[in-house]
């Protein structure tokens, strides 16, 4: 009864696999594809070949669009985790009058949804001088009330004993925030990191708004721009296109997943 | 020896003021970048939302001439409108429930502890890492009519030439189907944190007990995953009000509207027809659609799920 419950559970597991991982493993291999192929609509390719990766970087400025969302992804990580970090601090250590009514701001913000702002939003950042410019496409979101909630909740388990001995030994506050909090409070640090460079690298209709050159063009809407240029033809090189920006997420991922979880259910459901 | 710490801890008035001021200062400090961000980029935007969608805009999304209510009486009488949130329904009934349950079968089979769990927990997050611009890319392709796997599959049993994004019947099905794959990561991942926060040793005497699994599962894991479950759907619910991408990319709102979605609606009335005013209107309306959402979580959420 046990094995034969093991086993059904395993060709379950199996299936369900299977079924999750096919468009990725199918993209994956059409990528390896040369043109004719790939309109017979083979699945398992008879020959591999890597000509499409090197069209997709040839074809389109592929390596432009990966440095500009690694850049850009990268600079809204840094921002998100200094600014949260320094205003989850304030809620955690330091008590002042008003306190409580700027943390209710800070949930008020929770309700509005982003998309409902990007109107002014986009008028902003256009009399700004921002569009197709790194800063229009990062600023806006340095401030993350998630981002402060996950801290938050972590600082929090941090011993108030701790910050009032260092308070009498007169250790200055922002020593303690560097020295002490940010240490203890690594794993949150890197959920967040993680958390907040996944969505900047797959954020899709912010930068379709602000950009409209290469320069500054992520790699999301670099892979639309080719879907709807090559389509009739060159499914290869777009799916190698796919491949190489799918990559450093699923490693992200795969690397930070037990953090994310952990963080994602702290800063949300607490 | 209590005496130097005594003499610290309860100092003459005025010095205590000046203390409080200056932890005043300092917290402000630290919170000033936040609350500049949030102002600019947040509050003022939703404000000014609110106030355009009163106005008539010209191009350049200046407000013209004060309208009142018009824009909203416009669109409450709009037949495009109007089609808008029956798609923008139909797609949440879709996608939401079938993630929801989905997840939940994929998150209970990944708790339980066999050998090699932890790949399998892997690979059924792993849409989470994927980008809707590169998902949808490869579900676009998965739907194409004459080489796409899916129709190739069909055609083995005899079924041929289903115009998935074409079909206006369909369309919105195709791209439910493709967010629902979208969307099982994210919320499995949730589900399963919520799943190895239960406490074992309520399974250990459920075991023996000697109940089943599906009473187990009634009685014990459901209502201990309550809170998860329900904030995993009003995430998911939030979320399917607010999908854009897939939209753009795989049927641009069309064949005749099936699946032009509130935002997707929005995005082409202020930055393709330059319509501020309206699409702004729309904007409060997604606003205030997200808000019941959310009030409803806090009203009934914390209420109808058992804590532990």
């Amino acid at each position: 009864m046990n094995v034969l419950r093991t086993f059904l559970l395993y060709a379950l597991l199996v299936i369900c696999s299977v079924v999750v991982l096919f468009p990725i493993v199918y993209a994956f291999l059409i990528s390896f594809m040369d043109g004719a192929e790939v309109l017979q609509g083979h699945i398992w390719p008879q020959k591999f070949t890597m000509k499409n990766y090197v069209a997709a970087f040839q074809k389109v400025p592929l390596f432009e669009y990966l440095f500009n969302s690694f850049i850009v992804s990268f600079i809204v990580m840094l921002g998100q985790l200094i600014i949260s970090s320094l205003a989850a601090f304030a809620f955690v250590f330091l008590k002042f009058k008003g306190r409580d009514v700027l943390f209710f701001l800070c949930i008020a913000t929770m309700l509005i949804p982003w998309e409902a702002t990007m109107i002014p939003n986009f008028l902003t950042v256009q009399k700004l001088g921002w569009l197709n410019s790194y800063l229009g496409l990062t600023v806006p979101f340095f401030a993350s009330a998630f981002g402060i909630f996950l801290l938050r909740q972590h600082f929090k388990t941090i011993p108030l004993e701790l910050y009032e001995a260092a308070q009498v030994s007169g250790v200055g506050r922002f020593r303690f925030f560097w020295n002490i909090v940010l240490p203890l409070s690594r794993t949150s640090l890197i959920t967040l990191g993680v958390y907040s460079f996944l969505t900047t690298w797959n954020m899709y209709l912010w930068p379709l708004l602000v950009t409209n050159n290469d320069r500054v063009r992520t790699v999301q809407i670099g892979l639309k721009q080719m879907q709807s240029q090559e389509i009739s033809t060159e499914w290869g090189v777009v799916m190698a296109a796919v491949i190489v920006v799918i990559l450093p997420t699923l490693l992200l991922l795969f690397v930070g997943q037990k953090h994310l979880q952990k963080g994602l259910m702290q800063g949300a459901i607490k | 020896m209590n005496a130097p710490l005594s003499v610290k801890s309860s100092p003459s008035v005025p010095v205590r003021r000046k203390r409080a001021v200056w932890t005043t200062l300092e917290g402000i400090v630290y919170l000033l970048p936040s609350l500049i961000l949030f102002s600019i980029f947040l509050f003022y935007p939703m404000l000014k939302t609110v106030y355009l969608s009163f106005y008539a805009t010209d191009h350049q999304g200046n407000p013209v001439q004060f309208v009142g209510i018009e824009n909203f009486v416009y669109l409450l009488k709009d037949v495009n409108f109007l089609q808008s949130i029956k798609a923008t329904l139909l797609f949440v009934c879709y996608t939401v429930p079938a993630s929801v349950v989905l997840a939940l079968c994929l998150a209970l089979m990944a708790n339980e502890k066999l050998k090699g769990i932890g790949l399998f927990r892997t690979f059924f997050s792993s849409t989470m890492g994927m980008s809707v611009a590169a998902s949808s890319v490869i579900w676009m392709f998965m739907y194409n009519p004459s080489i796409g796997v899916i129709n190739k599959v069909l055609s083995l049993f005899g079924i041929s030439d289903v115009q998935w994004l074409l079909d206006p019947k369909i369309a919105l099905i195709s791209v439910s189907i493709s967010t629902i794959w979208m969307n099982i990561g994210f919320t499995f991942l949730i589900l399963l944190g919520g799943l190895q926060n239960i406490d074992p040793t309520l399974y250990e005497s459920a075991r023996i007990a000697g109940v089943s699994y599906w009473y187990q599962l009634r009685k014990v894991t459901l209502p201990l995953l309550s809170p998860t479950l329900f904030f995993v759907t009003t995430v998911s619910l939030i979320h399917s009000f607010q999908t854009f991408g897939q939209i753009d990319i795989l049927t641009k709102g069309g064949p005749m509207d099936a699946t032009n979605v509130i935002v997707y609606s929005i995005y082409k009335d202020a930055f393709i027809n330059y319509n501020f005013g309206s699409a702004s209107a729309q904007a409060v309306l997604l606003f205030f659609a997200i808000l019941v959402v959310t009030f409803l979580q806090f009203k009934f959420g914390e209420r109808k799920v058992h804590y532990q």
